[in-house]
């Protein structure tokens, strides 16, 4: 009997020698005349464990890791083909409590299927939502979403239903569909996990969106330090298209959805949803004067819905289980599920989707085991770099955008970094003003300029020169940048500035 | 160590056939400047100057327009880099797991500084904000290879291996 394995793909866990580790597993197999599939996978998101390999047993999938090359012969020795217990084993991969404690709505699929396989995905609820989706009037579809209460994942939170009737009720003869898959925070992965392991998710999404507005063509604008995810997503769109789930006549109901992947080239702010419009358009990713809207004029001057991926990959789960399911979960105006990424200093890393409402603290400490450096806890960044530092003592806030924004800081697209007692804080919070002046697209003068003022009134006030003023100064620039920026790269450095500083004063007062 | 700032070399034949072999695939396509760029920059390696006025006649923009997107986005190059490219990460995740100190490594063990290429011509090195792996950080990527948990005994081991091979 063949044996299957399962090797994740993903880059995370290709960076720690998931590759070489497939190809010991095959042939070490071949050595012992044993027949072995191996499965190429997404990841279950348990980086701490990668590369995490899974054997197919009557018992479920029997997980093993951290996997290196000099772990596999031994790993045949004690029979792990048929699931025998070894040093690096953990049981049943769903019962490992890390995974099994998730609510995983959106990632369900991720480490599971193999996600270039479009069969795999049907096989596992895939394209049910399309499906569900091409029977109902667009309105209806657009409602659902509405309902379902799902707000942007990339960062803003804005109604992604409310996005989308906006562009419904316009009426042009061409409308697009773009995703936003420039995830450049610092600290987040969810996006390029969800692309590489199961890329069928956004496309159906996409489908689903462009069906529902009335766009015929889809753009995913992907940043280029993803070349991982980059061939992934062209074999699944490819494989979409052979299998008539994209192209002119979708699921044989006669609709046409066209998709393709354009390529970001290293700018943080084409993060922004108008400077990506921009980029797609072949410019200088400067942003763009709202109004209008991208829901009304947009991509090629034509109504763009933007969304994030996994907003949109969060969609096909709302039309197969309806929105009220999705709503279930979740607290207050923050409903459904938020895939978290737990990043930087800490023992176990990875992305964890709980509904709405769990504690930071649960996050850092209950899955993330605290540091990997194995000191306290002294800040955590929530959000990206744009996102404030908060101390240990405020870790019991819960993880919802309004409780957040109320202690003065932001969930953003679900980055927690975690930080040891070894961090500097003011050296962190010149960075902050450093990456907004290498970012910063230009066009506004507090952004371009501000920034530069910012890294240099740090300096001097780490330097001890003239510390009171030049405290003073910042607090203005902050203001400055804040309310003369037009996107959240300017309008939103203060945020990890003016925390460091309100959190951790000391650190701006060593010399 | 050679300044990337140094005159670029001027394009062979070869070069010139790949940027119009690449400016007719693209002929059709809605908003092509960036898709015409990387497949000029994935041909030739960076973005010659030559290049700039035939991209801007064939996609009907000016001059200014071209070389100002070039210049807008990081990843675009005007002169040739090493035979590798190693983008180390500079972001809040890997700065927690203190990449400053594998950075300051990475440049003293190959006598350059960013945007620099080693004197051998095998690498340049470059900065990176997020490469999307800040649950295993410090990371790096050389070329597409990405790699996570780095150390410094664990780059001097990369640089050996990887160095040898064009």
């Amino acid at each position: 009997m063949t044996a299957v394995v399962y090797i994740p793909r993903d880059a995370s866990a290709l960076s720690l020698g998931a590759e070489r580790v497939a190809r010991a597993v095959a042939s070490e197999a071949s050595a012992r005349g044993l027949e072995v599939r191996i499965v190429r996978t997404g990841s279950r998101g348990l980086m701490w464990l990668e590369p995490l390999v899974e054997v197919a047993t009557p018992r479920g999938r029997q997980a093993y890791g951290p996997v290196q090359v000099q772990d596999v012969a031994g790993l045949f020795d004690a029979g792990f083909l048929e699931g025998q217990v070894h040093r690096l084993a953990h049981g049943p991969v769903e019962h490992i409590e890390w995974l099994s404690s998730q609510q995983r709505l959106t990632f369900g699929r991720l480490g599971v299927v193999d996600p270039v396989s479009v069969t795999d995905y049907a096989a596992h609820d895939g394209y049910r939502g399309l499906q569900a989706a091409l029977a109902m009037p667009p309105a209806q579809i657009v409602q659902a979403v509405i309902d379902s209460g799902l707000r942007g994942r990339g960062g803003a939170a804005f109604p992604t239903g409310i996005k989308w009737k906006t562009v419904l009720d316009q009426s042009a003869a061409q409308k697009y569909v773009t995703c936003n898959a420039d995830e450049g925070d610092s600290g987040t992965f969810a996006d390029r996990m969800l692309m590489e392991g199961d890329p069928f998710a956004l496309i159906e999404g996409m489908t689903i969106a462009g069906i529902a507005v009335g766009a015929t063509r889809g753009y995913i604008y992907l940043r280029v330090e993803y070349p991982h995810a980059y061939r992934v997503l062209n074999e699944a769109i490819a494989t979409a298209y052979a299998s008539h789930y994209l192209g002119a006549d979708i699921m044989g109901s006669g609709r046409r959805f066209e998709l393709e992947v354009r390529l970001g080239a290293g700018a943080y702010i084409c993060g922004e949803e108008t400077s990506m419009l921009e980029s797609l358009e072949g410019r200088r990713g400067e942003v763009r004067v709202r109004p209008p809207l991208p829901a009304i004029k947009g991509l090629f001057g034509q109504p763009t819905v933007v969304n994030n991926v996994i907003s949109l990959a969060s969609v096909p789960t709302i039309l197969a289980k309806g929105a009220e399911y999705y709503a279930s979960f979740g607290s207050g105006k923050s409903r459904g599920t938020m895939p978290l990424q737990l990043a930087g200093n800490v023992k176990r890393g990875g992305l964890v989707e709980r509904a709405f409402g769990l504690t930071l603290r649960e996050l850092v400490y209950d899955y993330g085991g605290g540091t990997a450096s194995g000191r306290p806890v002294r800040a955590v960044q929530v959000g990206g770099p744009l996102g404030a530092y908060l101390p240990a003592s405020q870790l019991e806030t819960p993880v919802d955008y309004e409780a957040l924004s109320g202690i003065g800081a932001m969930l953003g697209h679900g980055g927690i970094v975690v930080f040891d007692d070894t961090i500097d804080m003011a050296g962190m919070a010149r960075y902050a003003m450093q990456f907004c002046a290498i970012e910063s697209c230009g066009k506004c003068t507090p952004c371009r300029i501000g920034s530069t003022r910012g890294v240099e009134l740090i300096d001097r006030v780490i330097a001890g020169i003239d510390r009171e003023r030049n405290l003073g100064l910042i607090d203005e620039l902050c203001d400055t940048m804040l309310h003369g920026s037009l996107c959240g790269l300017g309008g939103m450095t203060h945020f990890p500035v003016r925390s460091a500083l309100r959190h951790f004063p000391e650190d701006f007062r060593r010399s | 160590m050679r300044p990337d700032a140094a005159p670029a070399p001027s394009v062979s034949g070869r070069a010139l056939d790949q940027i119009h072999a690449v400016l007719t695939r693209y002929k059709d396509v809605p908003g092509p400047l960036l898709e015409v760029l990387h497949a000029v920059q994935a041909a030739i390696g960076y973005i010659p100057p030559q290049s700039i006025g035939l991209i801007a006649d064939a996609l009907n923009l000016s001059r200014a327009e071209v070389h100002g997107v070039i210049t807008f986005y990081h990843y675009f190059r005007q002169v040739p880099a090493g035979r590798r490219v190693i983008r180390i990460c500079q972001a809040e995740a890997c700065r927690a797991m203190h990449c400053e100190a594998l950075t300051a490594h990475a440049k003293a063990r190959l006598r350059v500084d960013f945007h620099e290429t080693t004197a051998d011509g095998r690498y340049s090195l470059e900065p990176v904000y997020c490469l999307g792996n800040c649950a295993c950080s410090p990371a790096l990527m050389i070329d597409d290879e990405l790699h996570g948990r780095m150390t410094v005994d664990a780059f001097d081991e990369l640089v050996a291996k990887s160095g040898s091979a064009p």
